[in-house]
């Protein structure tokens, strides 16, 4: 008999769900990432720490580009909109995307902000998430890659301190190279720990102070467009750059 | 602190088994990998912080943590916590086979018996 109100015995049953929790984000970023290969555009995931120098990065990415590819981004900040600011400044249309107390983006918050867009046609839409080297790393946007902006000041073991956002990344941008006649920074023990954590490790150095670097950003760019491209023309053979990841 | 919205979207996706079989919730089984960027202890506090309002409200919560394991995709061969992540042998890069998982397995219900 039921103890509340009597109506009855009550079983228990088990309900196998095996999904992920964050299923319904994988969906809208699936969506997203339709959109995007639709339109024929990169879409970039790029993280990396609060001061790594992701904003610095974009700005010296359009002088670098000299309006051969049109750029366009949003911006993930808890409290401003500065850095949309700054990269329309440099001539990359920008949208912020004011996250409150939230310290990631979600492919919900990317979704509203590409139907609210100030762009028009695009090559390459660079999503700069929060400043957060944690909780970024677990949300699929819906991008073609995801980019870790890591500054040369923030010390030799961040990636094995911080292997699922470095995990996650297909490149890493090691920022603020221009700074490293002036540290004690191996940046080989840097490649070291990438090696323990990226199964493809990647590393740039660049300096969007010097421009050091920023030319072999742009030839990355570049060849992920084209890989866009082809696998744009073979959609059957086409599978998510960063879907959903593995479900044990 | 994004456990608390995985522990937003997990209420969620319980009440849509339990709310239509008019279903009190007894035990969430839920897998959570080492290297799913999940802290465990954070997403127990914050079911417990989030449960009383909703129907989870006296629901435990079971977690499976699962280890990290990288392996070659090409022989298969596993590869020693925290090594560089290439075969060793045939130097392809290797593949994560468990560890990123944040998933709910299971959901123990007590439904009416009508």
């Amino acid at each position: 008999m039921c103890d509340t109100c009597g109506c009855g015995d009550r079983e228990l049953v088990a309900v196998e769900v095996h999904e992920r929790i964050l299923a319904g984000n994988d969906a809208m970023a699936a969506h997203n990432r339709a959109h995007f290969v639709a339109e024929g555009v990169l879409a970039i995931n790029l993280m990396g720490s609060p001061g790594s120098g992701k904003t610095a990065l974009l700005e010296a990415t359009a002088r670098a580009s000299g309006g051969r590819l049109r750029l366009g981004a949003v911006s993930g900040d808890l409290a401003t909109d500065r850095d949309a600011a700054r990269l329309n400044r440099a001539g990359i249309p920008s949208r912020a995307i004011t996250t409150g107390s939230a310290c990631h983006l979600d492919a919900k918050m990317v979704h509203a902000a590409l139907h609210d867009a100030p762009w028009g046609a695009l090559d390459v839409f660079f999503i700069e998430n929060v400043g957060n080297l944690v909780c970024p790393a677990i949300y699929d946007l819906g991008q073609a890659a995801c980019v870790v902006a890591l500054a040369v000041t923030e010390g030799e073991d961040k990636p094995i301190k911080y292997p699922v956002m470095f995990k996650t990344a297909d490149l890493v941008l090691l920022t603020k190279c221009d700074l490293l006649p002036h540290l004690e920074v191996d940046v080989a023990a840097i490649e070291d720990g990438l090696a323990r954590v990226m199964p493809v490790p990647r590393m740039i150095q660049v300096s969007a102070r010097t421009g050091e670097g920023v030319d072999a950003w742009l030839a990355w760019l570049a060849a992920r467009r084209a890989a866009l491209k082809v696998r744009a023309q073979a959609p059957a053979l086409d599978a998510p750059a960063r879907g959903p990841a593995h479900v044990g | 602190m994004h456990e608390y919205g995985i522990v937003a979207a997990l209420v969620e996706r319980v009440a849509e088994e339990a709310a239509p079989r008019r279903a009190r919730v007894r035990r969430l089984h839920v897998a959570i990998g080492e290297l799913a960027g999940v802290d465990v202890e954070l997403l127990r506090t914050a079911y417990d912080t989030f449960r009383p309002a909703t129907l989870c409200a006296d629901a435990e919560l079971d977690v499976r943590a699962v280890a990290a394991a990288w392996s070659c995709p090409g022989c298969a061969r596993a590869l020693a916590p925290g090594a560089p992540l290439q075969c060793p042998v045939c130097g392809r890069p290797a593949r994560l086979t468990a560890g990123d998982e944040i998933v709910l397995e299971r959901i123990e219900l007590e439904v009416p018996d009508v």
